[in-house]
């Protein structure tokens, strides 16, 4: 049953936007699951997952985040490592 | 047909339900007569319950049409040209009065964090917190009535940008729409969600059924986003209103929801609320970024209309909040008392 909700043969590849100072943003053919193994059932096709602990939906966004100032750091490449 | 709530609004009643074709050109010189006299009297446009009430009847024939007039005066010229100096002189308010931040650089992290920065200061009336733990359930009533002049045809008036729009603004768009639209599946269209809750408390859901009820300024908050989504000129500001508000929904979504269990309603109610805490939160990322900046980065003179659509919308539903809070802090009904009672309103 775990399985039934991603067609064999989809070509949608999975993307996760990195919002700035917000969520996850999930899109194409993806299923959540428990620490258990279960499904999350999903309401909707793209999904925002939250990242900044407060969310009363966890694992989704419930746009908390804007209310307790949540930042994140600037998305840039990884420096090379320091010799 | 919404009622008439003065002389230019019984002008335009009168011309839509003309059957006599020689009377028209009297009728046609009558309304723009009338018109040109509100616009020149009018105090407020916002507030105007006059032409509010008759921009929003010939707005209705662009959507569902009305009972008893002929769909092709939505294109007649006389009533294209009440719009059109209704439209003048409503968005040069807007343009006077709304309250504009400084203009971010185009683009999806300038224009996101303008937009993020904008409706996090916002400080409006907090209608969500008065719904969450003080209102009673007739101001809960009131509260439905009020929003169901939009909700009942929620996510219509963004959608006339679709076609307006091109690549990433308008791929986000659709996005948002669909999820708006249940993804396709009726029961999960977030207008027929609204439509549930209202019927929860014993309201009828019947599109325009309380139009008559409400005053001027939640015409004035509907009209907003037709006048915006109705005109290609205008897409950068219906782009920022659909931003604006996505980013302020899921927040006040969930205080709506807690109220409307305090009083004892239970899911089939507040599932409308519920479902747009977590909708809203994505929807939001997508307005501000993909909609909102990606239109800037492919057309960069339009920042400055995303931003007006934005503050507007922020400043045309604070208004309408306003109404809310100062009749029931008054200890009074928000609704019209002089306008024809819908049957049922009280039951």
């Amino acid at each position: 049953m775990s399985a039934g909700r991603i067609p064999a043969d989809s070509g949608d590849p999975v993307s996760i936007t990195a919002c700035p100072n917000g969520p996850l943003l999930v899109r194409g053919a993806f299923e959540i699951l428990t620490p258990a193994g279960e499904v999350v059932p999903s309401r909707r096709k793209t999904v925002a997952l939250c990242r900044c602990g407060v969310s009363t939906l966890k694992p989704f966004c419930d746009g908390s985040h804007k209310a307790i100032g949540f930042t994140t750091e600037p998305e840039s490449p990884a420096p090379p490592p320091a010799v | 047909m919404p009622a008439a709530r003065g002389p230019v609004s019984s002008a335009l009643c009168t011309l839509l339900t003309n059957r006599d074709p020689a009377a028209e050109p009297g009728l046609v010189t009558g309304l723009q007569a009338s018109v040109q006299t509100a616009l020149h009297d009018a105090d407020d446009i916002l507030h105007d319950e006059d032409l509010q009430a008759a921009l929003f009847t010939a707005y209705e024939l662009r959507y569902s049409g009305l009972a008893g007039v002929d769909d092709s005066l939505e294109w007649d010229p006389a009533v294209l040209a009440l719009c059109a100096a209704i439209e003048l002189c409503f968005e040069q308010a807007l343009r006077d009065r709304v309250p504009m931040p400084p203009l971010p650089a185009p683009g999806i992290d300038t224009v996101a964090a303008a937009l993020f920065e904008l409706t996090g200061s916002d400080s409006g009336p907090s209608v969500s917190r008065y719904l969450a733990k003080k209102a009673t359930d007739a101001q809960a009533r009131e509260f439905l009535i009020h929003r169901s002049v939009y909700q009942l045809k929620e996510a219509d008036p963004h959608s006339w940008a679709i076609p307006r729009l091109r690549g990433r603004a308008k791929a986000a768009l659709v996005e948002i729409q669909a999820d708006e639209y249940g993804g396709g599946r009726l029961a999960k269209m977030h207008s027929e969600l609204f439509a549930r809750t209202m019927r929860g408390l014993g309201l009828d859901a019947s599109n325009g059924h309380y139009v008559d009820v409400v005053p001027a300024i939640v015409l004035a908050s509907s009209n907003l986003m037709t006048m915006f989504g109705t005109h290609r000129r205008l897409r950068g500001a219906i782009a920022g209103h659909l931003a604006a508000f996505e980013m302020t929904s899921s927040l006040p979504n969930r205080q709506y929801g807690n109220g409307f269990r305090r009083l004892g309603y239970d899911q089939a109610v507040t599932h409308y609320f519920d479902e747009h805490v977590e909708a809203d939160a994505v929807h939001e990322q997508i307005a501000a970024r993909d909609l909102a900046g990606g239109l800037t980065e492919d057309e960069p003179e339009l920042v400055e209309d995303v931003v007006f659509g934005a503050a507007a919308c922020l400043f045309v539903d604070g208004l309408a909040g306003t109404a809310l809070l100062s009749a029931w802090t008054a200890g009074e009904s928000a609704l019209r008392s002089d306008a024809p009672e819908p049957v049922g309103l009280r039951s």
